[in-house]
């Protein structure tokens, strides 16, 4: 039997509001910030992209991930 | 019908957590914040309920005496300054007794900058809903993520209620904190569910955000409450709420199964 810990992506201050979109899109940004920075190999990024992963549909995550891969990506990485 | 819903009322096993006919009360609360929705209901009910009657009298009776048999002249009253005054502080007073648990309410509902221990996301389409549990992947493709169709009209089981059920129920921990995303896929949808009072939007391209801490195991139904197109009345919602360790068993047998 597979270990699950019961852990999410916590509040943010910055995010106060119903409205959680751009709490998402920040998350997914500092992930692929932090990977630029400090390479693929590290674990210290894995926090940020189980925070992502938590609060970003799946749907937007994958049309992201095909932005970046096209050079057409929107947000600052 | 009316002693099914009268057992609603008085049995204290059965609760009740799906919408029945002709019912007029609320559900039966399942979280705090929907205890809160009732007990406000309440309070403003019995202003309203002195307001209706003494505006009933006044009315009754200012009809009662505007009769050319009784008063056959009727009074020429232009301005009265204290009436005016009192009138104007009277309801304002009022107001006042209505908006302070109003606000109070509202603003403890907001329960946006309590860290959740779970995040669930709620991604409405034309006419199901797919749930997705990220909280436990390693990558962006092992959601655990599940499909939720209304059980067709001519399809229940015996005990099914019409129009509620659906094929797979998402599963909740009780007595945890819980993050609701809701986003939809294609047109504004709205995710409610009544007995945790729970009404959330899904506006395309956002994500909103609701808590719910349900505070006893059960079934609870609600509906889509957005007209989102024909079959709007056929995407029902079905939160199961489990103890934590069934809740546990239960995302580790699906992450399993959708290893398979």
């Amino acid at each position: 039997m597979a270990e699950i810990e019961i852990k999410t992506a916590p509040a943010d201050f910055r995010f106060p509001t119903t409205n959680q979109t751009r709490h998402c899109f920040t998350r997914y940004i500092e992930y692929h910030r932090c990977v630029n920075a400090k390479g693929e190999a590290t674990a210290d990024c894995e926090k940020f992209a189980k925070y992502y992963r938590s609060l970003c549909p799946a749907e937007w995550v994958e049309k992201w991930n095909e932005q970046r891969e096209n050079g057409t990506f929107a947000g600052p990485l | 019908m009316i002693l099914r819903s009268l057992e609603c009322r008085f049995l204290t096993i059965a609760l009740c957590d799906a919408a029945e006919p002709w019912q007029l009360g609320s559900q039966d609360a399942a979280t705090p914040m929907m205890q809160g929705i009732i007990d406000l209901h309440h309070d403003i009910f019995f202003f309203l309920i002195l307001i209706l009657v003494f505006v009933s009298r006044m009315l009754v009776r200012a009809l009662w005496h505007f009769n050319e048999q009784t008063n056959p002249i009727p009074q020429r009253i232009v301005h009265g300054t204290t009436i005016e005054i009192i009138r104007t502080i009277f309801p304002s007073v009022i107001l006042l007794f209505i908006a302070i648990p109003s606000f109070a309410l509202l603003y403890s509902m907001d329960g946006v900058l309590v860290d959740p221990a779970i995040t669930i996301k709620a991604i409405g389409h034309q006419w199901y809903r797919t749930y997705e549990y990220s909280d436990y992947n390693s990558s962006d493709e092992q959601s655990l993520t599940f499909d939720s169709y209304t059980i067709p009209e001519d399809d229940p089981e015996l005990g099914q209620s019409r129009l509620l059920e659906v094929d797979n129920r998402v599963v909740v921990p009780a007595k945890t904190h819980l993050r609701m995303i809701v986003t939809p896929a294609d047109v504004p949808h709205s995710w409610a569910v009544p007995s945790s009072g729970v009404k959330c939007d899904a506006v395309p391209g956002r994500s909103n955000l609701t808590s719910i801490s349900v505070q006893r195991e059960g079934v609870y139904y609600g509906q889509c409450s957005e007209i989102c197109g024909t079959n709007h009345a056929f995407t029902p919602i079905v939160v199961e709420a489990v103890t934590l360790k069934d809740y546990a068993d239960w995302v580790s047998n699906q992450l399993i199964l959708q290893t398979n």
